[in-house]
């Protein structure tokens, strides 16, 4: 096929990879700050809430440059880790990982909570009464009864990092070989105006995200 | 020895001031919902914390809010069966029995498990899923849940409410053998004069947040200890139930 380039490949390998790893990452970190939000009470609460929805509000221009402010070189975080290590995540697929990951969180976050919450916490009593710690509760009855929540929240998760554009293009640039993920490279495509090239991505874009959420709805529905 | 109680608490309202003791054998915590009876046993199991009191068990101090005394609910020695049952629903009947198992050595869970599979009689369905089997099984498969770590005390809160009136009956039964067997103090909440006299060594009335009279079900019926608390048992007279020798209702 003469439109499966190395460019093309290329992209659609980095996508993958990048939407792997971040849904990797968003589903452990995202399932425990759905437990706790869903199960605890502490100070604090509602402002974690409210700054792990942002993020699914916020146009991802904003969420990027956030991320900007707090990793680039110059970032209150990023500053140090220069500093240290002569090492920035600016412009690296890092910094896509990284974008992918926070906008894609709040939705494994709602998913998630919304399935541990249903799950009766008369279950969880006895389950305490029966002799077994929180942990072991958790990973004996709360994740399995929410197992179709946590399912549904990873794949969407999942497509949302697979077309994550505007944080990504913010913190990892559009570097051709090195960031340019397929959301980012049809955009180049396109301003190029290189129809065909851009035509195919976005079939095979579409395709890509079609088949992990049919293959999971169906996975479910059995 | 036995199960000693003595607990304060205020939520929202109602308060709860309860003191009353448990000795082997069966005790109902008898009253109208909203009593305050569930919410005892709650606290007994160490899931709702009082404001203040004590619970002990068999000497040992479960709770004493004046010395800051409050021994998380994983190692209460007790069995508890939750109105609602809360069996697992994606473990099958072994697996939810086995799951109270916890402590025990692996033989030993294996060994007991069998045990109280034919004891509660659910042979043939070890494999089934809560969802498949019957209330009267369910009721059973909760039993054999709490009692399979040996717990030195059992909670039972309405166990019975749900099921039809024949297989409350097998349940009575079921639970004066579990009386005989164990030998612990068996602590059953119910709203049904009924059920509470049938199976009580003693009953303790509960009405408000209080504890309105405490004794052997024949004289609690006999002799109540006021109005009130007449017209909470006057139901176990027009059922026609049988009071000890020596005894009438008013």
């Amino acid at each position: 096929m003469r439109y499966l380039d190395d460019s093309v490949l290329f992209s659609l390998r980095l996508s993958l990879q990048v939407a792997a790893v971040s849904t990797v990452l968003v589903a452990v970190s995202g399932i425990g700050i759905a437990y706790v939000l869903a199960r605890k009470d502490f100070r604090g609460r509602g402002l974690l809430d409210m700054m792990v929805t942002l993020p699914l509000v916020l146009p991802p221009t904003v969420t990027g440059y956030y991320l900007v402010m707090l990793f680039g070189r110059n970032g209150l975080i990023g500053r140090y880790l220069y500093e240290l290590t002569g090492w920035s995540i600016m412009f690296t697929w890092y910094a896509a990982v990284l974008a992918s990951y926070v906008v894609a969180l709040p939705l494994m976050i709602k998913t998630a909570r919304a399935a541990i919450e249903s799950v009766d916490p008369n279950l969880v009593n006895a389950s305490y009464s029966l002799g077994h710690s929180e942990a072991e509760t958790f990973f004996r009855v709360v994740l399995p009864l929410s197992r179709r929540g946590i399912i549904a929240g990873t794949v969407l998760s999942f497509a949302r990092a697979l077309g994550e554009f505007g944080a990504t293009l913010m913190l990892a640039g559009n570097i051709p070989g090195r960031t340019d993920t397929m959301p980012i490279a049809i955009y180049t495509l396109t301003s190029s105006g290189e129809w065909t090239a851009a035509n195919f991505m976005v079939l095979l874009l579409t395709l890509v995200s079609g088949f992990f959420i049919y293959t999971t709805n169906r996975a479910r529905a059995v | 020895m036995g199960l000693t109680v003595d607990l304060q608490k205020e939520v929202k309202g109602f308060t709860l001031d309860v003191s009353w003791r448990a000795e082997d054998g069966i005790t109902v915590l008898f009253g109208y919902s909203g009593s305050g009876k569930s919410m005892t046993l709650q606290m007994i199991a160490g899931l709702m914390r009082p404001d203040s009191g004590s619970i002990r068990l068999n000497g040992g101090v479960l709770f004493d809010g004046s010395h800051g005394v409050d021994i998380p609910p994983q190692r209460r020695p007790l069995g508890y069966v939750f109105q609602d049952l809360a069996l697992f629903p994606h473990m099958t009947v072994r697996e939810n029995i086995l799951y109270g198992a916890g402590r025990l050595c692996r033989d030993e869970r294996r060994v007991r498990a069998e045990e109280l599979i034919r004891l509660f009689r659910l042979g043939g369905i070890e494999g089934s899923l809560p969802s498949e089997i019957s209330g009267g099984q369910r009721q059973r498969v909760a039993l054999a849940r709490a009692l399979i770590r040996r717990p030195e005390a059992l909670l039972l809160d309405e166990p019975f409410s749900a099921l039809d009136n024949p297989i409350r009956v097998e349940m009575r039964r079921l639970l004066s053998r579990i009386r005989e067997d164990f030998g612990i103090p068996i602590v059953l909440v119910t709203h049904d004069i009924i059920e509470a006299c049938t199976l009580a060594d003693r009953i303790v009335v509960y009405a408000g947040g209080r504890v309105r009279q405490a004794g052997p079900p024949g004289e609690v019926l006999g002799n109540p200890a006021g109005p009130d608390v007449e017209m909470l048992v006057s139901a176990a007279g027009t059922a026609g139930l049988q009071l000890p020798a020596g005894l009438h209702l008013n």
